[in-house]
């Protein structure tokens, strides 16, 4: 380990610096009388410390080094360390990238002057979620890990119910309070065990633990549920859909491009400490994966909520990711490098280029609610001609997050198949090809899932009458979604040179892989994809300028679309959000649960009926929903303890720590 | 880069430009010819692409730049599709570890933009038309992977070239039952991506009952020209994979084997003709049910090789 102190220029400290200084952002904006001027500060603050951030992230990354350094914090519970390795590094990127672009969104998003009451707050919050998600991949200690998580966690709330005179916004908030201290009860057991193990607070270096003793495979379970459930793995996505539908839209791109990471970077260092992880903790990992994988892109099939759909997306792509981390953690339990390799680039690669497409399209989403005034994409259409330029760049978001080429969804893909095509070769675990099959079909569900929202959102006519009002977005809501559109083309069509940044990451996690070679051949494999990209675009080009020619050399008249003869046409027969899935929905009933309540027909000159579906949210409704109103029930006694006098409230503190210092002496 | 894979590109090339719309003229003959009637010449393709790049374009006013892009996405994807492909036993222009996986995906984009485009008319029939495609061909895409697999275990090979050129009368004889299953899977996917009969018909009148042709409805004039050319290319394209399973015939000198590649895709011509003369459509509910065992069939065949 390195202990580098060179003063201000030191890169890490810089990292440190802009994340506490993005934590503080918000704080003049809650002095600041006249509405607007905190906002914009804090926009600006922000991409300062951002853009200060990013290069000195990259350089430590680079760099392959990890940088110390000790918090005098005076609490019992042993030292302090920040440390920033390659692969705190390599998250803190999209940290950085997605809550700068978010704060800058926030201003023609929610502007200061139109919400008042809660854009303050808003503000605040936001800054601090972003700093105590930053601050949390340097924390070292357990417990100051859970105190930063906490803040993460408690701040995201309070950004979720951002609009919380509304019932839905309400329980949507409740949901995801009580998953998330789910996950945080996993995670105090899973620090307790570390400690026990180790000796103290401090979280264990890479490959110091061996996972055959039964306390190691209890605090891999502990990290797969606390950390799963705010990384929204099936089951324990419950949560998820309904906090990204509610929260404020660049929230909800911070929240699934970057949050939800953080689940994920949870496991990935848990996984350091261990060296000899069994095939069991990798077989869970990619059964949880791609059953995510599967599950969730099935679910957003069935959506007619914009942002319900592209939530339950994310879990298709936390899915996938967990898959990629599952088949690297099996390719070390088989002692197959190319497997761990191709796996844990997949795994990386798709982290960043997820918080890329999905913040795009979440802000685009944003930008497209500010114009229609609703999420409910049945009631939409024809906004790709109010709104060109956001139906351009949420094309590009909709054509990467399909996984489809030139963008940088398929380089990831592309990877992940490339290791389980691979895979054929090795002498074990040969069946881990079959999961080829399961993502191509998640692959085809991905476009069902958006064309449909493309299709019902941007093209054909609108299918509400006050259509008329909607209008392009501004400036500050177009720059950063052109900027993530840019990066996704950027690393869609030079994907070798995504491979140099994960790869000092891959090293911090199995430092004893051979790094030299593999990445030279597999560099030369996505050379070849970057140069079929270029083939790609460029037949784009030759195609459409021979038709142009030809387009120019005979009369071009406008019409109304063929109606097959019938000339009545309206914008409501247009095939909607909702018609548009059915034949999927139904062709998957069993994965796919969607109610369904038709008009009865009575007579032979029925009135006006009405028919609606409404996709279900099978475990939330069905399991956890029923359990918790059982657990109500049979702990209804304990209510009399809880009775608002917040005296006698104090007193239970008072009294509990007394026993347990009793106890403990 | 030597004179022959120069010269072998070349023709490569010169063929993917220049045959697919004869396919769809020879499958037209045959029905033709099952149906008692002299039919229209085997150039009738030809004919109706020329004349269309010459006619003007109606546009609808519902739509936007998205329309217009769906025949040139459509076309630009399946031409690279068509480079990543080999002819035969002639190696593909370009070749790469890894190559059938663009391969499967630079369909998913062509079908992106395609549905996109049908959607942007705002006319239900063409919105119902994308749905079905939409439906269909992700069932269709486990098989294709299916079968990739199975190649692959049986050449050692991750590229399609590689994969494809090592299928030949001796792998028949050893994988001869993993091969067979493999081609039901890969005739259904290719029926299907092609919409043709029995899981579309491309000369129905009526469109409600269609999938690919009721997408394209509102297109006309020189982009209609390229969709239909892009349509012909496809089927080529896919059919180039078929025919290099079932008729893996190889003479090990290039120019015999040029045309034996030409008289096999021919051949693959009228037994797609002879299907869709003795077949009905089927009904849209049974469709699904099919491709499912289309993928069974290519499951099948996997574990047939990976045991």
């Amino acid at each position: 380990m390195h202990f580098v102190l060179q003063g201000a220029f030191d890169p890490a400290l810089v990292a440190i610096g802009a994340a506490l200084v993005i934590g503080l952002a918000g704080i003049p904006g809650l002095f600041i009388r006249q509405p607007g001027p905190g906002q914009i500060l804090s926009a600006v603050v922000t991409v300062l410390s951002a853009t200060a951030g990013v290069p000195a992230v990259l350089q430590l990354l680079f760099s392959k080094t990890s940088t110390t350094y000790m918090l005098q914090w005076g609490l019992p519970f042993g030292l302090c360390e920040l440390v920033i390795d390659p692969l705190s590094a390599f998250f803190l990127i999209p940290v950085f990238l997605v809550t700068a672009a978010g704060s800058i969104f926030a201003i023609g998003y929610w502007p200061a002057a139109e919400h008042s009451t809660n854009e303050r707050g808003l503000t605040f919050f936001y800054g601090l979620l972003a700093s105590s998600m930053a601050i949390l991949l340097m924390a070292r200690n357990g417990v100051f890990f859970i105190m930063v998580w906490e803040v993460m966690a408690l701040s995201s709330y309070f950004l979720l119910v951002t609009e919380h005179e509304k019932a839905e916004v309400r329980r949507a908030g409740i949901v995801y309070l009580i998953a998330t201290h789910f996950g945080t009860a996993a995670l105090l057991v899973y620090f307790s065990l570390l400690a026990a193990q180790t000796g103290s607070f401090q979280l264990p270096v890479a490959g110091s633990l061996s996972a055959i003793s039964p306390s190691a495979t209890i605090v891999a379970l502990a990290a797969i549920i606390g950390f799963g459930a705010k990384a929204g793995i099936m089951p324990l996505h419950v949560w998820l859909p309904s906090a990204h539908a509610n929260a404020p839209s660049h929230v909800s791109a911070v929240m699934s491009g970057v949050m939800l990471k953080m689940g994920l970077y949870g496991i990935f260092r848990t996984l350091t400490y261990f060296h000899d992880p069994p095939l069991l903790w990798g077989g869970i990992l990619t059964l949880c994966g791609i059953t995510s994988a599967l599950l969730g892109i099935a679910f957003a099939v069935a959506q007619r909520d914009l942002k319900r759909l592209l939530a339950c997306s994310s879990i298709e792509n936390i899915g996938i990711i967990t898959t990629c981390l599952g088949v690297a953690l099996l390719g070390v339990s088989s002692h197959n490098n190319t497997l761990i390799y191709l796996g844990m680039a997949g795994a990386l690669l798709h982290v960043l280029n997820h918080s890329f497409f999905k913040t795009l399209l979440f802000l685009g989403s944003g930008a497209v609610i500010h114009a229609a005034g609703t999420r409910e994409m049945n009631l939409m259409g024809g906004l790709g001609k109010s709104m060109p330029r956001v139906a351009l760049l949420f094309l590009v978001g909709a054509v990467a997050i399909c996984g489809i080429p030139p963008l940088n969804g398929f380089i990831s893909e592309f990877i992940l198949y490339l290791g389980l095509f691979l895979q054929l070769k090795a002498d074990s675990l040969i069946y881990l090809v079959f999961l080829a099959p399961v993502l191509a079909l998640v692959g085809g569900l991905a476009v069902i899932a958006f064309t449909k929202l493309y299709g019902s959102v941007f093209l054909g006519t609108p299918r509400c009458p006050d259509a008329v009002t909607h209008h392009e977005a501004g400036m500050t809501m177009q720059m950063p979604m052109i900027f993530f559109a840019v990066l996704c083309l950027f690393i869609g069509i030079a994907p070798q040179l995504a491979l140099h940044l994960v790869s000092p990451a891959i090293a911090v996690c199995y430092p004893l892989l051979q790094l030299t070679e593999l990445p030279a051949e597999y560099g030369v494999i996505l050379g070849k994809i970057s140069l079929s990209g270029v083939l790609l675009l460029s037949a784009v080009v030759i195609v459409s300028l021979f038709w142009r020619w030809r387009l120019g050399r005979a009369p071009v008249t406008s019409a109304t679309t063929w109606g097959c003869g019938y000339q009545r046409g309206t914008a409501r027969m247009q095939y909607g959000a909702s018609s548009f899935s059915e034949l999927a929905v139904s062709v998957f009933t069993g994965i796919i649960r969607q109610r369904i309540d038709r008009p009865v027909v009575n007579g032979l000159f029925p009135g006006t009926a009405r028919c609606s579906d409404h996709p279900s949210e099978t475990i939330l409704e069905r399991i956890i929903e029923p359990l918790f109103t059982m657990i109500g029930i049979s702990f209804a006694f304990l209510r009399r303890l809880q009775h608002g006098l917040v005296h006698v409230y104090m007193m239970y503190i008072f009294a509990t720590l007394f026993i347990l210092m009793l106890w403990a002496n | 880069m030597t004179n022959s894979t120069i010269i072998n590109s070349t023709i490569h090339i010169f063929l993917a430009l220049i045959m697919p719309p004869l396919l769809l003229g020879v499958i037209g003959k045959t029905k033709a010819a099952f149906a008692g009637r002299v039919g229209a010449p085997f150039l009738q393709p030809y004919y109706d692409i020329l004349r269309l790049l010459h006619k003007g374009t109606v546009f609808s006013t519902t739509t936007s730049w998205v329309f217009r892009a769906g025949p040139i996405v459509a076309l630009a994807t399946t031409a690279v599709a068509s480079l990543l492909i080999p002819f035969g036993a002639h190696p593909s222009p370009i070749s790469f570890d890894g190559d059938m996986i663009l391969y499967a995906y630079l369909f998913a984009l062509g079908r992106f933009f395609t549905m996109a485009a049908a959607l942007d008319t705002g006319s239900s029939f063409e919105g119902m038309g994308s749905a079905r495609e939409a439906t269909y061909s992700c069932l269709a895409e486990p098989t294709l992977f299916f079968a990739l697999i199975t190649l692959s275990r049986l050449s050692g090979s991750y590229s399609l070239t590689g994969m494809l050129s090592n299928v030949s009368s001796g792998a028949w004889l050893y994988a001869g039952a993993s091969l067979l299953l493999l081609i039901g899977g890969m005739f259904i996917v290719l029926l299907v991506e092609n919409c043709r009969i029995p899981f579309d018909d491309p000369n129905t009148h009526l469109e409600l009952t269609m999938i690919h042709e009721v997408m394209v409805l509102d297109h006309s004039g020189p982009a209609f020209a390229i969709i239909q050319y892009a349509a012909s290319l496809k089927l080529f394209v896919l059919g180039a994979f078929f025919v290099q399973l079932a008729l893996p015939f190889a003479t090990g000198s290039p120019f015999p084997d040029w045309g034996i590649f030409i008289v096999s895709m021919l051949l693959l011509a009228v037994i797609i003709g002879v299907v869709e003369s003795v077949m009905a459509r089927l009904r849209l509910v049974r469709v699904p049910q099919l491709l499912v065992a289309a993928t069974i069939l290519a499951a099948f065949s996997t574990l047939l090789v990976i045991r």
